[in-house]
């Protein structure tokens, strides 16, 4: 700070207390109504304070979901999105760690259209190509499957870039030595390269199951049973109700629980998730 | 392109280390964007039993749609709202984080934890929260003598989106606005402090012309996310709706292809957004390189 003006330091903390109960406010509400009854939101206005209905709505959404609107108990919900992140968050990792090795530590004919196939895919968001991957994917069978909901998703060219740019990095005295002892290329992978980029990886994961926790579209066209709807995706069921207000107690339960696993990832990590953050957009 | 200076040789290895990457974009990317761009220069009658080569009939015919053109707009609108809320709000609070140093992580630890919110969740807290009957802002609103009803209101729903969205997307703005002002070497101020500068004018004279490739990169990749992951929210509160107020570019494509099954539409619109992320990719990029030396 350059100089000392106590009137503005008391702005600052004002201006930054108020943000962030801004910020936090439409999930205090969502919360306290997931305390209430149902009759709380009959009359007039949302409760604006806990109410004692909370332990009978969370384990009600939670071990048996709402038949009424076709969604299976949050529990089931929550574990589909837990793996359909796990595996896209592993699975981009692991593809593109393998591919930047490639790239990085060889050299070999068609290597720089190998580069651009998969800088394409930056260019492709799924929401630009939903209806012929939908098509792609049913024919080959992977409705309704982890498969399909993860596989077309999994493709990850800001990855690739990534481990591409850090291991331009890593010094080249490292692979040198390696195979000086006589290491071939997938030991010195193995127990050199992936070793030194664990930060790295770590980073990136907490940024990619993110990513895959909060799919909604993706989720919305691939499943039609039960069994394999995501959290995210099953909220608008839940909402989708016709002809009657949505039980406002049951929805913000669900919305809480939809919303904790991935907030309690960033909190816990949150450097490495501002490293993630940071670095995959550069 | 750069390869390490001792590299390892094998003829095959390589390619099979490609190989998974490879197999996935070719068949889940590159093979539906291709099939995008051929169906969107073809018509299926009702059956879907024969499909005819037409040009560019539905280029013409999506680009002279008033419905299209009235997307575009949304989607503008939205955009912009978004990037002025959300940015003008992250940069205030990064700027007080930025001086307040003590309680700093305190501080970014209560602010960044809504970028793990799922764009459809923060669509239904906001819509909770402005729902016409029991929400607790249009009773605020009421005292004010202001009618608030998203359900009739082509702007209003607008607006909604516009907070839903922007309320997502601040702490991603905010933690790279509080990486570009630390970027920023504090020489300057102090030399502007002794010739006089109070903090008010040196912010806008010295560090926000500063921040200036911070701002254009969170520009276009606030853009990039209202055009594309915008969809749950705009699906959860308005449904594009009222009266089509609502409908951007992405939820054009949707209703169009999936609900509507007009596949040579849906698919000449997909080309047109690819067109669209094509050129902010290059922007990104460009900048990127400008980065780098600046």
């Amino acid at each position: 700070m350059v100089e000392n003006r106590p009137w503005l330091d008391a702005l600052t903390h004002l201006v930054l207390v108020v943000g962030v109960l801004i910020v936090a406010f439409p999930v205090y509400v969502a919360f306290i109504a997931s305390t209430h009854e149902p009759s709380a939101f009959v009359r007039g206005v949302m409760p604006l304070l806990p109410g004692d209905n909370m332990v009978e709505t969370y384990s009600r959404m939670l071990g048996e979901g709402l038949e009424l609107a076709g969604t299976p108990p949050v529990w089931l919900m929550l574990t589909n999105s837990f793996w359909m992140a796990m595996i896209i968050a592993v699975g981009k990792i692991i593809i593109s760690l393998l591919s930047a090795f490639a790239i990085v530590y060889f050299r070999f004919p068609l290597r720089t259209l190998a580069f651009w196939t998969i800088f394409i895919t930056l260019m492709l968001p799924v929401e630009v190509r939903i209806m012929p991957t939908f098509a792609v994917v049913a024919d080959l069978g992977l409705l309704n499957s982890y498969a399909g909901l993860t596989l077309p998703l999994i493709a990850s060219a800001t990855a690739t870039f990534l481990f591409r740019q850090f291991f331009m990095t890593v010094p080249e005295e490292l692979m040198e030595a390696a195979r000086v002892d006589g290491a071939g290329p997938m030991k010195f992978f193995k127990d050199i390269l992936v070793p030194v980029s664990i930060t790295n990886i770590a980073a990136l994961f907490v940024i990619m199951f993110i990513y895959g926790w909060i799919q909604y579209l993706w989720p919305l066209l691939v499943t039609t049973q039960e069994q394999f709807y995501t959290i995210v995706m099953g909220i608008k069921r839940l909402m989708a109700q016709t002809d009657r207000e949505p039980d406002w107690n049951l929805v913000m339960a669900t919305v809480i629980l939809a919303m904790l696993p991935p907030v309690l990832v960033v909190l816990s990590m949150q450097r490495l998730f501002v490293k993630g953050l940071v670095e995959t957009e550069k | 392109m750069q390869t390490k200076r001792s590299i390892f040789t094998n003829r095959w290895l390589p390619y099979v280390l490609l190989a998974p990457q490879l197999i996935i974009t070719l068949i889940f990317f590159i093979w539906p964007a291709s099939q995008a761009v051929t169906s969107s220069f073809e018509r299926q009658d009702p059956f879907g039993f024969r499909t005819t080569f037409v040009w560019f009939e539905n280029y013409t015919r999506v680009l002279s749609d008033p419905s299209y053109a009235n997307a575009l707009w949304n989607t503008a609108v939205f955009a912009f709202g978004v990037v002025a809320v959300s940015m003008g709000f992250a940069l205030l609070l990064a700027v007080c984080v930025d001086r307040a140093i003590r309680t700093a992580r305190l501080y970014t630890t209560l602010l960044v934890w809504p970028y793990a919110v799922a764009p459809v969740v923060a669509g239904v807290l906001w819509w909770f929260l402005f729902n016409p009957t029991i929400g607790l802002l249009p009773y605020i609103l009421e005292g004010f003598g202001y009618d608030w009803n998203h359900r009739v209101s082509g702007g209003q729903a607008m607006a909604l989106i516009v907070i839903a969205s922007a309320w997502k997307q601040i702490s991603y703005n905010f933690l790279f606005f509080v990486a570009g002002l630390q970027s920023v070497p504090a020489s300057l101020s102090e030399a502007a402090s002794i010739d006089g500068a109070g903090p008010f004018k040196r912010f806008w004279t010295i560090i926000f012309p500063l921040l200036s490739p911070t701002t254009f990169f969170l520009m276009i990749i606030n853009i990039n996310y209202v055009m594309f992951e915008s969809f749950g929210t705009i699906d959860a509160t308005t449904s594009g709706g009222p009266g089509q107020s609502t409908t951007t570019l992405v939820y054009k494509v949707y209703v169009d292809g999936v609900a509507g099954l007009n596949i040579g539409s849906s698919s000449a619109q997909s080309v047109l957004l690819m067109g669209i992320v094509i050129f902010l990719t290059f922007i990104q990029f460009r900048y990127v390189e400008r980065r780098v030396n600046y």
